[in-house]
């Protein structure tokens, strides 16, 4: 990887406004990049067109003394992110060749800041899985590599974002996290993760899983890059009734590191069976790195954690049974009309045939849950769980500021390994899930590695719009851990 | 609770997937799985407990009672599997 | 309560009926998009990409629907809730582009109301409202453009509406028809709809059970998208003799849904709609629940006009007119608007009270422009003749200005032409005579013509009198005031 591939966007932006190179050569170098990393198949779709267009657009506003807060900032866009003129499937055959005729407002944002796009990022099948093993594009390879030489998967739902982040292939990227999917593919991956509280992003023109739950937010190398990055995604959108109308604050003004007088608060409950030693060790480690930098480390209670999981499996899936009920093959995407099949021959045949295991299985969960005669002991009693669940962490959070817990159970596993057995892999979710139910801000910080060399991070959780005290935790964490290792190119 | 096989066809159909005969045991039981696995969330005393509404509080804003959409009947269609004459085509459905 | 009856083989059956009306609510924008939502546009024009669910689409509430519905509840005394929600109702149909309609399912916005209905020639009766909810349409498919194909246009996706439930209180027909036209009329005082029952404006499901009087419940059938009162009314005909022949030969009514055909006027089973529903009704996650405060629901009670029972009690009791008529000039909100400007406009320019002429004013709108209105198959609001101009006429007939002959000359002159009938008047010379001289000299022109008759009246032919009527206002070319003709002709023969 050439030096300007493995500057973080920070130092891009500095370098870019100093004309130590020209957004051009920055794009240039990206589009190499990309181009040398095909095996990984982090893309659905190359688009090195739009990032030199915006790189030319950059050279003249910085010739010009008018560029903007991304100004030839080359990024690469979760495949859920509807792009105006450019093919977005989700990662689904049901999708394959739909050309959005608008542009969603998180690229839209960024694009309007200067940003560069060098294409679309491969993901689990409309974002359900955990490690992108379910897209219909292909599994994409996690660049770091297991000892054994083994490929391991890049976490999902995000793992096409992860991958390209990582790689060094694009300077940042833009990730969904419904529950998990920024961290958990952050954290098999050694880069920083971050999902906002629900409704700071715009869920206009995103492709929707399940919309109480589903939040953008920014993958990037580290706690800054996420902070300038989501100062461009987050604000208030008119077209999403649930937006929050709240004024942005400057993410990065926050980022001073000193945790004196916070506490920071470690929930009990998160200490499951079955964790491997490193990761607990890990985690003992992170608290001693925040109490080192001024913060106070508190015991606290969320009972209802063990629920969580559970809780999320009823509300994800019913959501995502009726928001991908437009996948009908009417208006967009792939038909199948078997012959002489009437208009209902043709719903069954085209999502029977668009649609992957995972997304039938979870569009199955999702309408039995909802059924009459279900509704109550299933979606209704997860609703009311999940209020429980929100009150934890409103009741954690009298005690404490930021929560530290690991990120994920273990790091990335080998490709297929967890494929027979959904619920095994939705356990990869299990310390995720809880802040997406409570629409809690939370972040996944890379802070070492395990035995076998692959990266492993962990997540801290703040309170609700408290989105600076959150990265100011996290940028405390990075600069105590130090952590500086990268995949070595083996691609 | 677990689902059998004709409960496993009616969710397909209600859910517009067609399911071959192999697979309606194969699903079955990947369902029952799950479903065992969430069954857990019975023992949770909700008695008094509201379900949730807004995770962050929040107010549906309203909008005005303007036409400022629409009249983009290329972009409607663009994607159209079938478009005919300015509609979308589908199999006839004979009422 | 209506004593309606079917009379089968085994007796009496009542009939049961519950109506669904689905009523457009007047907005310029759809419910949850900013597309139009005029009646006759070209095929999928009226459609943004939220209403033809293109993914990652949003739904934002349009706050006149909201308002207008507020509106709707208040004026049919109805609870209104303040705290509502917007649920998904799932099911596939072509027609559906998101595979669900947003509708207010567990939490409607307006709660129990009543409506006042009074059948023709039937007892009055008291029809209770069991809610009103806020809901998308649908699109809609052609299935008879193309051989091959059905043809969906989404310029109805997502259109406003307000589906009005009744409880099953109709007894009738008749009832049935009153209840669909009373609402339809307080929709249109509200203005929350335009009540355009061809347009689609407003369309009713019609449920129809029989049970022997005073039995349980029967099985209900549901006939969708009825969209006249006409029809309404055969519809519930031709469904209850229907279920009373199913019944006496031993079947059984099946709770379906049915299609009612105009071209037959029957009922028959819709074959396309799948078999078992399951809607799966759940919260719309893209949509925070609906909330206003008194202080809102207030300030829509203000913008309210008075509604039709109101002003009809009023018009009985201030302006003393029948309670016919005043049903008649406040059936629609047009005619009451037209009447009252012909009102106010005919105390003013006569000076008098508004109940001293109210009388002649009903009675003007109702057998005289109503008479030429519907000869030519206008509505009140396409009149040639405005309200002011009706007062004028009204104003020259009582001041004596025109004997009631000439004002029905003069009224289809202003048909004609849309003159003003001062204008009229005076340009043709229509004025009625009341100079005593001019007639007088008239009146000694006829008795010298015509001795011998005045010979035989003052005879005793006493029937006489009327041929010198005639024959004074024939010479004065109708314009004679009568009362003073009939009196100087009387001066004059009898001494
Ligand atoms: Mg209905
Ligand atoms: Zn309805």
């Amino acid at each position: 990887m050439s030096d300007l591939t493995n500057l973080p966007i920070a130092a891009m932006r500095d370098g870019l406004n100093r004309k130590d190179f020209s957004a051009k050569e920055l794009a240039e170098a990206h589009i190499r990049a990309v181009e040398g990393a095909r095996t990984l198949n982090a893309f659905t779709v190359e688009t090195p067109e739009r990032a030199l267009a915006a790189a030319d657009a950059a050279d003249k506003d910085f010739a010009a003394g008018t560029a903007k807060p991304l100004s030839g900032i080359p990024l690469g866009i979760k495949d859920l992110f509807c792009t105006e003129g450019v093919e977005t499937s989700a990662s689904s055959n049901i999708l394959k060749g739909f050309v959005p005729q608008y542009e969603s407002t998180i690229s839209a944002r960024l694009f309007a800041d200067g940003a560069g796009m060098l294409g679309k990022l491969n993901l689990d099948e409309f974002a359900m899985g955990s490690s992108t093993e379910t897209s219909a594009c292909g599994d994409t390879i996690n660049p770091w590599r297991a000892a054994d030489g083994r490929n391991l998967v890049p976490g999902g739902s995000s793992g096409g974002s992860s991958t390209a982040v990582a790689a060094r292939l694009v300077a940042g990227a833009t990730g969904t996290d419904t529950g998990g999917s920024i961290r958990q593919p952050a954290a098999f991956t050694g880069i920083t993760g971050f999902k906002p509280t629900y409704g700071r992003c715009s869920r206009w023109g995103t492709v929707a899983f399940a919309s109480s739950l589903d939040q953008a937010g920014p993958m990037a190398r580290d706690v800054r890059d996420c902070a300038i990055l989501l100062q461009s995604m987050a604000g208030f959108d008119a077209k999403d009734s649930t937006s929050l109308e709240l004024p942005v604050p400057d993410f990065e003004a926050a980022l001073t590191g000193d945790l004196l007088g916070k506490r920071v608060g470690i929930p009990r409950e998160y200490a499951i069976d079955n964790i491997p030693a490193d990761i607990t060790a890990l985690w003992e480690a992170g608290r001693a790195m925040l109490r080192d930098a001024g913060a106070e480390i508190v015991d606290i209670s969320l009972p209802h954690t063990k629920y969580a999981l559970p809780t999320y499996y009823i509300i994800a899936p019913a959501e995502a049974s009726s928001n991908l009920a437009r996948y009908d093959g009417v208006r967009y995407g792939q038909r199948e009309t078997p012959d002489g099949g009437n208009l209902i021959d043709m719903y069954e045949a085209t999502r029977s045939a668009g649609f992957g295991d995972e997304v039938k299985r979870r569009i199955m969960i999702g309408t039995y849950v909802l059924s009459a005669g279900y509704y109550d002991a299933y979606y209704l009693q997860a609703q009311k769980v999940r209020t429980l669940i929100k009150r934890d962490f409103e009741q954690a959070f009298r005690e404490c500021d930021v929560i530290l817990t690991p990120t994920a159970p273990s790091a990335a596993f080998p490709l297929a390994e967890k494929m027979d057995d959904p619920v095994s892999m939705y356990l990869n979710d299990v310390f995720c899930v809880p802040a997406s139910l409570a629409g809690l801000p939370a972040m996944s910080v890379p802070v070492g590695l395990n035995a076998d060399g692959l990266p492993l991070g962990l997540q801290l959780i703040g309170d609700a719009l408290d989105e600076e005290g959150l990265f100011n935790a996290g940028y405390a964490l990075e600069r105590a851990a130090g952590f500086s290792a990268q995949p070595e190119k083996w691609w | 609770m677990s689902v059998d096989a004709d409960t496993v066809r009616k969710i397909a159909h209600l859910a517009r997937i067609k399911l071959p005969d192999e697979r309606v045991e194969p699903m079955m039981n990947e369902l029952n799985n799950i479903l065992d696995w969430v069954e857990q969330l019975r023992e949770v005393d909700t008695a008094d407990v509201e379900p949730t509404t807004a995770v962050i509080a929040n107010r549906l804003r309203w909008r005005e009672d303007e036409v400022t959409d629409g009249n983009v009947q290329e972009k409607v269609l663009a994607n159209a599997p079938k478009p005919l004459h300015g509609f979308f085509a589908v199999p006839k459905v004979i009422e | 309560m209506s004593n309606y009856r079917i009379e089968g083989e085994t007796g009496e059956w009542e009939v049961v009926i519950g109506l669904e009306i689905h009523a457009q609510v007047t907005t310029k924008a759809k419910l949850f998009s900013g597309a139009a939502t005029d009646f006759g546009a070209e095929p999928n024009t009226q459609v943004s990409l939220v209403d033809a669910a293109m993914p990652g689409m949003l739904p934002v509430i349009n706050g006149e629907a909201v308002r207008q519905a507020v509106r709707t509840g208040v004026a049919l005394n109805c609870e209104i809730h303040k705290w509502s929600r917007f649920d998904r109702k799932n099911y596939f149909y072509a027609d559906l582009p998101q595979g669900y309609q947003i509708s207010q399912f567990a939490h409607p916005i307006v709660g129990e109301g009543e409506i006042l209905v009074e059948p023709e020639g039937g007892e009055p009766a008291t029809i209770g409202i069991e809610r009103i909810h806020l809901e998308q349409d649908a699109g809609k498919s052609i299935h008879d453009q193309s051989p091959e194909f059905s043809l969906v246009d989404l310029n109805r996706s997502g259109v406003a509406l307000m589906e009005i439930v009744s409880k099953p209180d109709m007894r009738s027909p008749a009832e049935a028809g009153a209840y669909v036209r009373k609402l339809r009329s307080i929709l249109r005082y509200v203005g929350s709809c335009d009540g355009n029952m061809d347009q689609g404006s407003m369309r009713a499901d019609v449920n129809v059970s029989v049970r022997k009087p005073g039995g349980a419940l029967g099985t209900r059938t549901e006939c969708k998208n009825v969209n006249s009162v006409r029809f309404v009314e055969a519809a519930i005909a031709y469904e209850a003799q229907r279920q009373v022949e199913v019944l006496e030969s031993g079947g059984t009514v099946n709770q379906e849904t049915r299609l009612f055909d105009p071209a037959r006027m029957e009922t028959r089973p819709l074959r396309s709609k799948e078999e078992a529903h399951d809607y799966r009704y759940f919260p719309d996650p893209d949509l925070l629940p609906l909330v206003f405060d008194d202080a809102y629901v207030e300030e829509c009670r203000k913008t309210l006009p008075e509604l039709p029972d109101t002003k009809r009690m009023r018009y009985i009791e201030q302006l003393e007119i029948s309670p016919y008529n005043a049903a008649v000039l406040t059936a629609e909100q047009e005619t009451a608007a037209y009447f009252e400007l012909l009102l106010n406009e005919t105390a003013l320019k006569q000076g008098k009270d508004a109940k001293d002429v109210g009388k002649a004013a009903a009675n003007w709108v109702i057998s005289d422009l109503f008479g030429a209105l519907n000869s030519e198959g206008k509505s009140i609001t396409e009149s040639p003749i405005s309200a002011a101009q009706g007062a004028e006429l009204l104003a020259l007939v009582a001041d004596g200005t025109l004997s009631g002959r000439l004002a029905k000359d003069v009224f289809a002159i202003m048909l004609e032409t849309g003159d003003d009938p001062g204008k009229i008047v005076e340009e043709r010379g229509m004025k009625q005579v009341s100079d005593t001289g001019a007639i007088e000299a008239e009146i000694a022109k006829v008795l010298e013509a015509n001795a011998d008759k005045v010979d035989q009246y003052r005879g005793g032919k006493d029937k006489l009198f009327g041929f010198f009527v005639g024959q004074t206002m024939k010479a004065t070319k109708g314009q004679a005031n009568p009362a003073v003709v009939n009196e100087l002709l009387k001066k004059a023969l009898d001494g």
